[in-house]
């Protein structure tokens, strides 16, 4: 079902952990839509000097964190900017149809952690999410859909979009 | 490489007994059992021995009361959308549980939308049980099928069904029960429980998969869903699958003749997995019933990490779970059975179902918890949740 290199993402996951003193962190998901993900960086000079992260999800959601942690790691914050979830798939050799949703959670991630980063230099203090709050009612209430990625209400049991039933499946 | 299954639920091999006997048939080159010449004959006298042993193994009075199916799904769709279609003058209402198998619910949310059919949904509580008492309040004038499965394929757990079967009885409601996880696992005698139908599936206990069976107690006012030929005393047209048939009829006979040592044995080898788990992990959710349920299943969710990725670190030591993780069933929604007996979110994604089989050794649930230890260990190092939530 995944390709070679997302297995092998998935067995030996790069740049796991957490970067203690990080300047730049990104939270995104939630358990209800099956995955959770924070991306700590380390930006020095305009560059992504370190890169960790922490998943909780499916196979392909910690594919998703190491291979975006390879490509973003030394990159300028404009490069890594510019990172987009199709890239991350791409590196991945594709994911199934209905894993999309977690490269978007990926690229989501990172580009939190560099407006935590901005914000922080510009000195905007950011509020820290309570831990009840954080678990159930991150991403904004949304989910995206497995199939086709779009964003979808939290609870919705039919995709417009794509026209896919998100019943589960047994 | 030898994979260990401990995910019987999905697969059981076949016993040595029933490959023979398919090939055997396979070699025969059986006629149709519906022709009358003397090959046809000599395949329905097959035929009906294979009915006569599904018939003892859940104690039917006849087996006429047994029509052959393609499986669980094709007989729970039978018992439901037939008895709606037959009973269609004298309701529309149904009632069922929050925890049934999709073959049911979806039946139910198909006759809903179109014939307007009228669903009563029983909660269970957080041991996964439905209490009888409920359905007896939700019987109505015009109800005309009580449908409630006997365990629970995500759980384990087994439903109260005599009880329910009594009152259904005492107000003339159709019961149907979807024991397909039960049949030829534990004792099931039809008249004890006083279904009316019962759906089975030869798999479960070691036949054949694309073979099972519908019990169909005399009386009863059900439709056929297939319609065409005379096959099935006319209740299921279609030539029969009678190399399937003749597997699933050797596997009921030896299902009834070895119950009471394999569920000594899959008891003994749940029991170790239990009684050993915390040694080699914490903070896990036990999902079963363990005073009611199947000798074979146990489900349980491991807090802070997920599913699909204990499965796949699993699978890489040669170790076959089950899990019943959102991500992994090609869905964004957690299982309506876990989240009904009372789990968060991130606890469902957790789930792991291991159901045990007559071919696992003591040693395997050794292999598994080893494996599992350090596959839960990886996983939680990772989990952002795990440090999170146990801040104090």
């Amino acid at each position: 079902m995944y390709s070679k290199t997302v297995m092998d993402h998935f067995r030996n996951p790069r740049n796991v952990g957490v970067i203690e003193n990080a300047n730049g962190v990104g939270e995104v998901g939630n358990p209800l839509c099956g995955d959770m993900m924070t991306i700590y960086l380390d930006i020095q000079d305009n560059h992504i000097k370190d890169i960790k992260f922490q998943t909780f999800g499916c196979g392909s959601a910690i594919a998703v964190s190491s291979m975006l942690s390879e490509i973003a790691k030394g990159k300028s914050i404009e490069e890594a900017k510019k990172i987009t979830n199709k890239d991350v798939a791409e590196a991945l050799e594709g994911l199934p149809k209905n894993k999309l949703h977690c490269s978007n959670l990926g690229a989501d991630a990172l580009q939190m952690a560099i407006k935590d980063y901005e914000d922080r230099k510009a000195g905007r203090t950011r509020k820290e999410p309570e831990k009840n709050e954080h678990r159930e009612h991150a991403h904004e209430g949304k989910c995206h859909c497995p199939y086709c990625d779009i964003e979808l209400k939290i609870g919705a049991r039919f995709c417009e979009a794509c026209q896919s039933s998100l019943e589960e499946e047994h | 490489m030898t994979v260990i299954n401990l995910d019987h639920l999905s697969s059981n091999p076949l016993l040595p007994e029933v490959k023979s006997a398919m090939i055997d048939a396979i070699n025969a080159d059986y006629a149709n059992p519906s022709s009358q010449h003397k090959r046809g004959e000599e395949a329905a006298e097959l035929l009906e021995t294979a009915r006569a042993r599904v018939a003892a193994l859940i104690h039917s009075d006849s087996p006429k009361e047994i029509i052959f199916t393609s499986g669980g799904t094709e007989s729970n769709n039978h018992a439901i959308k037939g008895v709606a279609m037959a009973n269609m003058a004298k309701g529309k209402h149904i009632i069922t549980s929050n925890i049934e198998h999709n073959s049911v619910n979806k039946c139910l949310r198909r006759l809903q939308s179109l014939m307007d059919v009228r669903v009563t949904s029983i909660p269970v509580d957080k041991s996964g049980r439905v209490n009888p008492k409920d359905i007896e309040d939700a019987i109505q004038d015009d109800t005309i099928l009580v449908s409630i499965m006997h365990s629970n394929n995500e759980t384990g757990t087994i439903q109260p069904i005599e009880e329910i079967g009594k009152i259904t009885r005492k107000n003339r409601v159709i019961f149907h029960c979807d024991a397909v996880d039960s049949v030829g696992v534990v004792p099931i005698d039809v008249n004890q429980l006083d279904v009316d139908m019962l759906s089975f599936s030869s798999n479960p206990f070691y036949g054949p998969t694309g073979v099972g069976g519908l019990y169909i107690r005399r009386g009863t006012r059900v439709f056929p869903i297939l319609d065409g030929g005379v096959q099935e005393n006319k209740k299921r047209a279609g030539t029969e699958n009678l190399i399937g048939i003749i597997g699933m009829g050797v596997a009921a006979q030896k299902a009834a003749e070895d119950m009471d040592g394999r569920i000594a044995y899959l008891r003994s080898l749940k029991e170790k997995l239990l009684n050993e788990l915390p040694d080699y992990i914490d903070e896990y959710i036990i999902n079963t019933n363990l005073d009611y349920s199947l000798p074979n299943l146990l489900s349980v969710s491991i807090q802070y990490i997920e599913g699909e990725s204990v499965m796949l670190m699993l699978d890489d030591e040669d170790l076959a779970v089950s899990t019943r993780s959102a991500c992994a069933t090609g869905s964004l929604r957690a299982s309506h059975v876990l989240l009904s007996i009372g789990l968060s979110h991130a606890d469902a994604q957790g789930t792991l179902v291991i159901a045990v089989g007559i071919d696992n050794k003591a040693a395997d649930v050794d292999k598994f918890l080893q494996a599992l230890q350090k596959t839960v260990k990886t996983l939680r190092d990772i989990s952002p949740l795990y440090q999170k939530e146990r801040k104090p």
